[in-house]
């Protein structure tokens, strides 16, 4: 980072006033009335058309005049294009963008060997102007390699490859030459790593007699052979420059404390710096590396450290899931947090990293943070320690300037969040060093710790051989041959990557504990299930496998476990929160109670996989009704272990929905939160039951995720008519009573859908598919299984960007439900304030508070008449949310269910969400209620409210958020206003709703 | 009639002061408060340790989260500034001074000797004309004796006295072995003033789901007795004023402090109660009886009931503890009398 930023009077000096004021003429003022935007006719549209090309011909001189007045403002040239690498080069790549810097670092490096390559950097892509960019070729060119970061299937090569093309081959025609040969190729799609490796890869290519046109490079392509072959150990980065990777935890602070660094190398030394920082996809224990590079000149290297010196591994779990010191060369530093003592650390190190550390004469040093955190009450933020030990080892400053820098950058950090804050931190500098160890490294590895495998030998084979290698963060390296050719993936691979990220987990107390499931219910990750089951299974039961008597009524003699898996808990406490039953002896104790999971990980991972086996109650089952809490627990969740965050109050939702319906839903997903968690690779959640039925899935945008629902359920519509004929046309040949029964059933509940389901087996079992209308019935048949369709997102989607669609589609009268994950916010992107964020709340573009009401989604969805609506929040009243998602199943019709979902970006203890929910409902900021046209046939009034009136003030419910809390700290007086306002708009709100409740039909 | 009396060097036009409670959260309720009649006000108390957990939790929340997923680096907009520190207590009292002509006394609760110190000396500059020490601490640790816990006491007083010129009150509980030889030595240390007492607000237990709760409860007169007879024993003997704060709530309440030697009667509970405008009932209902008794001044009535005055000093000493047990014994028809 050394970044020189135009001055305000440079940014003023490049605007032409009188053009700004020819612009401002131009626009429309019914004081000189035209208009714009006539629908035109073939008669005149094409002429008009043409009338910008004066325009696009002059722009390319108009742009390299204000490069040239630029430069003499600031000293910066740059031409439309730039020609960089030998005058007399023979092999000249083109491309533009980031990628330009790495291919120039390459070609100086090969040039300096006397390698005749160079490159055309494009800075005015279009209109592209040929003229300018023959000027810069050289005239040694023999061979011109284009190379661009996107593909175009089905086209004869990319856009910038056709323009070059073009370009050449216009040029050496009219000038009467012999062109240039031009080959191109596709690099970096979804900023996948280019590196001089891969430049080199190009140059040699185009250096052979005959090239690959229309190449790849960077991935393996095994099945059209486009990919290049290039050098991965080639390395050109220069030996001055520190090249730090730190592999961290996004609750850690790593990256935040990183940022600092280069903040502090940048800013105050006169050294250069970069920073890149690589997230996985999970929210809840999410990774982080990140790649940092000082050194004394300009930093051109615009890809990962291949190479590194320096290596913090700040979580010591990594040790075994990563390959962290890969890139560890000759004498790299290696930093690591481990919760052992320096005497202890070595012999608790896996075999391999021993083997690594002597073998490439690591040195070792070791803290142990997050005891340093700890007696410093920084929680689970160990990255002030940790970059205090990156200063004083790297010697990428002398150790005291060091430490005044990162005391300057704590306070620059936190000194507005308060005196506290900021003591705190230079505790936490000042503690470090004694708590800094070298270990002395022996000369033999000793350790017996193996690393384990990605995942268990039980996986199936995608999940081997596909999955597995993601996981390990090996992805680059798998070839085309191995991806899915249409996007479709396996469900249910959540269960093999275990993350064990929870310190300490739920322990089920068979004493305490009442069986009333609202644990299980919670439960963001379906890591705590309840099964109830014959004892006779528990035969072959590990020795600490926990069950008691069943409390069912009718069903005593049934054994009844509550299992957590362990390996997949993130830790969120919400389960420990919601437990309603305290030991009478010692009410701190619960009939759960979060303990240690490191001790018990093993005994429980057995305890699990033996859970698993034990048979899972199915839906249809006659002797139960699952239609309250305490028996849906029983039902197999067919969304588990997501990426989501601890405590995340939107998954519960989803859950419920697999558990309910899972067997028989498709799942339109709009992208958001729960198409993160739910469709992120390279492990999914979505999964499947016994019979191989569950969920099936797909993500479309915000823009027309509820019409892509609609299409879904159009789609099954048509397939139900037309088997449904088939059934009919081929009555005799199916039976009678068969295609009676086909045609008749009632498919209201999931008894009554197991039972077509049998129906439909018959059927298969029955038929013949030698006809081609038989044929399609036996290819139909499926569907003649009630199926239905979900369409499900946030309130970005559903107020807002979506909200166009969704009411279409609420409009359709078609049998589709709705579930919109309410956060109030964009919490997937960070916090943007949608149609849905209530007044008065802080989020980014509403940074004074919201100034206007949240929309009344509920409200507008009810005045069609025939939507079924429900306002939900699992926290306040669990039952009610499952009636609702019942009845909005059962509604034949379109469903909407809006539930209230707390969330990371409220700035609340996420393991109070559910109280958070339940004193939303009781401030009367959240109503609970459903409104089921249904019963207007009885006569009664469809609205129904469950909750009571608002009971608690307003503010008891905001201010334990930090969205409302932050404006009270930076705005008060604004924060009490919107707070009367807000008040006084619950009041109104509730007693809309209690006159509309109380209407007769 | 001269209502005048005079508070650690400071001339208030009567003996009635709100004490520290929410009322003086906002400068509307101060100016009601003064218009009200009362000759000086004890702002809400600064809590050292509010304003760190405060610090600490706007950083928890603005950080939790943040830089673990690419597309949301954080959650919330970056604010300029945040007023979490003293500033808001310190504009209030700047506020206060301003529309006000009666003293402002602030009231400070520390938990560093650091913030003890800088608080203090902040409270004095925003204007205020004293100062009270809301030393609210519940000794809890089995290993610290009291003398450690006195000694504590005293450190903050002779620390906070030495860092700032105006006078300063100490508002104590009454949880001391030795009341009398406490006082004394925090006089010494250099207290103006002694505020009696603090009243702690105790945990409730909630039955129906097991927690501990915060439970507030308003005071009454009958609490007025403990700082009455301490103030009693104590007029005269420590070089210190006295404040009278647990259970004033009406005018015969406040009458009685004085007469015990109080050279103010503090109230919170009775104006949370009732209103602020009790103060001027309070202290029409205190002329009257001073004119029905033909009394002219404050000054005269205060101390004139204190130990060292009454005709039967021992009346406040352990006699008096006898009388009153033996006061509740049952009728033969177990009924109290």
């Amino acid at each position: 980072m050394k970044v020189d930023k135009f001055s305000e009077e440079v940014i003023r000096a490049m605007i032409d006033d009188d053009h700004v004021r020819a612009h401002r003429a131009r626009g429309l003022s019914p004081d000189r009335p035209a208009m714009r935007g006539t629908a035109q006719n073939p008669d005149v549209y094409f002429q008009a058309r043409e009338t910008v090309n004066s325009f696009y011909e002059a722009i390319p001189e108009i742009v390299q005049g204000q490069m040239d007045k630029m430069a003499g403002l600031v000293g910066r040239q740059y031409h439309l294009f730039d020609y960089v690498g030998a005058p007399d080069a023979e092999r000249v790549v083109v491309l533009m963008g980031s990628g330009c810097e790495t291919a120039e670092e390459t070609i100086n490096y090969l040039v300096e060997r006397g390698e005749k390559v160079g490159m055309v950097k494009v800075r005015l892509y279009r209109p592209f102007s040929l003229e300018h960019f023959v000027a810069a070729l050289p005239a040694t060119t023999k061979i011109v390699g284009v190379l661009d970061r996107t593909k175009e299937p089905g086209s004869l090569g990319e856009p910038l490859y056709l323009d070059v093309m073009s370009c050449v081959s216009e040029h050496f025609a009219n000038i009467g030459k012999v062109a240039p040969r031009v080959i191109g190729g596709r690099y970096g799609l979804s900023s996948k790593e280019f590196t001089p490796s891969m430049v080199k890869g190009v140059f040699d290519e185009m250096a052979k007699a005959a090239p690959k046109n229309h190449f790849t490079i960077g991935i393996i392509d095994d099945v059209t052979h486009t990919s290049l072959d290039y050098d991965l150990d080639f390395n050109i980065e220069p030996n001055n420059v520190v090249r730090a990777v730190f592999w961290g935890l996004g609750s850690d602070g790593t990256v935040g404390a990183n940022k600092n660094s280069i903040k502090i190398i940048g800013e105050e030394t006169d050294n250069y710096a970069q920073g890149y920082f690589v997230y996985d996809s999970k929210k809840a224990g999410a990774r982080t590396i990140s790649h940092l590079r000082f050194g004394p000149k300009p930093i051109h290297s615009t890809y990962l450290i291949q190479q590194a010196n320096f290596i913090a591994v700040h979580q010591v779990n990594f040790l075994e899931r990563y390959n962290v010191l890969d890139t560890a060369v000759d004498g790299t530093i290696f930093l690591l947090n481990s919760p052992f003592k320096a005497d202890e650390v070595w012999d608790n190190l896996p075999r391999s990293i021993q083997e690594t550390i002597i073998a490439k004469h690591i040195k070792f040093y070791m803290i142990d943070a997050h005891t340093v955190a700890r007696e410093l009450n920084l929680g689970a933020r160990t990255n002030t320690i940790m970059q205090t030990c990156f200063f004083a080892i790297s010697g990428v400053l002398p150790q005291e300037e060091a430490i005044t820098q990162i005391k300057k950058a704590i306070y620059k950090s936190y000194g507005k969040r308060g005196e506290a804050v900021v003591r705190q931190n230079y505790a936490a500098v000042d503690a470090t060093l004694a708590n800094l160890h070298e270990i002395k490294v022996p000369s033999a590895a000793t350790s017996k710790i193996e690393l384990p495998p990605t995942v268990r030998e039980d996986a199936p084979d995608f999940v081997q051989n596909i999955t597995a290698k993601m996981m390990a963060g090996m992805g680059d390296f798998l070839p085309v041959s191995a991806m899915p050719i249409d996007g479709t993936y396996p469900t249910g691979t959540t269960q093999w990557e275990k993350r064990n990220l929870a310190l300490e987990v739920p322990v089920w107390d068979t004493d305490l504990c009442i069986q009333c499931g609202k644990c299980v219910l919670v439960c963001p990750h379906a890591v705590i299930r309840s099964k109830m089951y014959d004892s006779g299974l528990l035969a072959d039961a590990p020795d600490t496998f926990k069950h008691t008597e069943a409390r069912w009524k009718g069903l005593q003699e049934q054994v009844y476990t509550l299992q957590v898996a362990v390996e997949d808990c993130t830790g969120c406490r919400l389960c420990v929160e919601v437990c309603p039953v305290k030991d009478k002896s010692n009410v701190s104790r619960k009939a759960i109670n979060m303990e240690a999971q490191p001790p018990i990980r093993e005994a429980e991972s057995k305890n699990w996989d033996f859970f698993l086996k034990l048979p899972d109650i199915e839906a249809a089952n006659a002797e139960l009704q699952f239609n309250n809490v305490k028996n849906v627990q029983l039902l197999q969740p067919l969304f588990e272990f997501s990426g989501a965050c601890a405590g995340c109050g939107e998954t519960p939702y989803l859950k419920l929905l697999s558990q309910l319906f899972g067997d028989r839903a498709v799942i339109a997903n709009a992208t958001g939160c729960s198409s993160i968690y739910g469709g992120n690779l390279p492990t999914t959640p979505w999964s499947k039951n016994s019979a191989g039925r569950g969920p099936a899935w797909s993500n479309s945008l915000f823009e027309d995720n509820a019409e892509f629902g609609l299409g879904m359920r159009m789609t099954l519509d048509k397939q139900v008519l037309y088997a449904r004929e088939l059934v009919s046309r081929f009555r005799n040949e199916i039976g009678e009573e068969l295609a009676d029964g086909l045609l008749n059933a009632n498919q209201s509940d999931s008894a009554a859908v197991e039972a077509q389901r049998q129906r439909v087996a018959e059927l298969k079992a029955k038929v013949t598919s030698t006809d081609s209308a038989m044929k399609d019935l036996l290819s139909l048949a499926d569907v003649l299984v009630r199926k239905n369709v979900w369409i499900v997102g946030g309130d970005g989607w559903a107020y807002d960007i979506g909200f166009g669609g969704l009411d279409h589609v609420l409009a359709s009268g078609r049998n589709i439900n709705i579930v919109v994950l309410d956060t109030e916010v964009y919490s997937n992107t960070g916090g943007q304030a949608s149609k849905s964020t209530p007044i008065g709340a802080v989020a980014k573009f509403a940074m004074g508070g919201k100034a206007t009401h949240k929309k009344d989604l509920g409200m507008i969805a009810m005045s069609y008449g025939n939507v079924y609506v429900a306002q939900v929040a699992m926290g306040a009243n669990d039952a009610q949310v499952v009636k609702a998602f019942i009845e909005a199943e059962a509604h034949d019709g379109p469903s909407i269910i809006i539930a209230y979902s707390h969330c990371i970006a409220h700035g609340i203890d996420m393991a109070k969400g559910l109280t958070q929910q339940r004193l939303a409902v009781e401030t009367g900021h959240w109503l609970l209620y459903r409104y089921n046209p249904s019963l207007r046939i009885e006569s009664k009034n469809p609205l129904q409210l469950d909750c009571k009136a608002p009971k608690l003030p307003l503010r008891d419910y905001l201010y334990n958020e930090n969205r409302y809390r932050m404006l009270v700290q930076s705005n008060p007086e604004a924060a009490a206003a919107f707070l009367i306002q807000a008040q006084d708009g619950v009041k109104a709100h509730w007693h809309k709703y209690e006159q509309l409740a109380a209407q007769d039909s | 009639m001269n209502l005048t009396t005079n508070y650690m060097g400071l001339t208030l036009k009567n003996p009635i002061v709100p004490s520290a409670s929410p009322l003086s959260e906002n400068v509307d309720n101060i100016c009601r408060m003064e218009d009200a009649g009362a000759a000086a006000v004890v702002i809400y108390s600064l809590f050292e340790e509010q304003i760190m957990w405060q610090s600490q939790q706007l950083d928890h929340y603005l950080s939790y989260g943040t830089n673990s997923f690419a597309e949301a680096l954080n959650y919330f907009p970056e604010m300029d500034t945040f007023k979490i520190g003293p500033e808001g207590y310190l504009e209030l009292i700047h506020k206060a001074k301003m529309v006000t002509e009666i003293p402002i006394i602030g009231s400070l609760n520390g938990v560093s000797t650091g913030g003890w110190i800088d608080y203090a000396k902040k409270i004095e500059q925003a204007g205020a004309d004293a100062l009270e020490l809301n030393i609210y601490y519940i000794p809890t640790d089995i290993h610290m004796s009291g003398t450690e816990v006195e000694q504590m006491y005293l450190n903050v007083v002779r620390d906070v006295k030495q860092s700032i010129s105006i006078p300063i009150a100490v508002k104590v509980s009454p949880y001391f072995s030795a009341t009398a030889n406490m006082m004394h030595r925090l006089a010494e240390a250099g207290a103006n003033g002694l505020v009696l007492f603090n009243r702690f607000y105790q945990p409730d237990f909630d039955l129906e789901n097991l927690d501990v709760v915060p439970h507030l409860v308003l005071s009454n007169s009958s609490e007025m007795r403990l700082p009455l007879r301490w103030v009693a024993i104590l007029y005269d003997k420590v070089a210190a004023d006295f404040a009278i704060t647990s259970g004033v709530h009406s005018h015969e309440d406040v009458i009685k402090g004085l007469m015990a030697g109080a050279k103010v009667t503090m109230l919170a509970s009775e104006l949370l109660r009732h209103g602020i405008p009790r103060i001027g009932e309070i202290l029409a209902g205190m002329t009257d009886w001073m004119e029905q008794y033909e009394y002219q001044s404050v000054a005269q009535m205060q101390g004139s009931m204190s130990q060292k005055n009454v005709a039967e000093p021992a009346a406040f000493e352990r006699a008096n503890y006898m009388k009153v047990l033996h006061s509740w014994r049952p009728d033969p028809t177990g009924q109290l009398i």
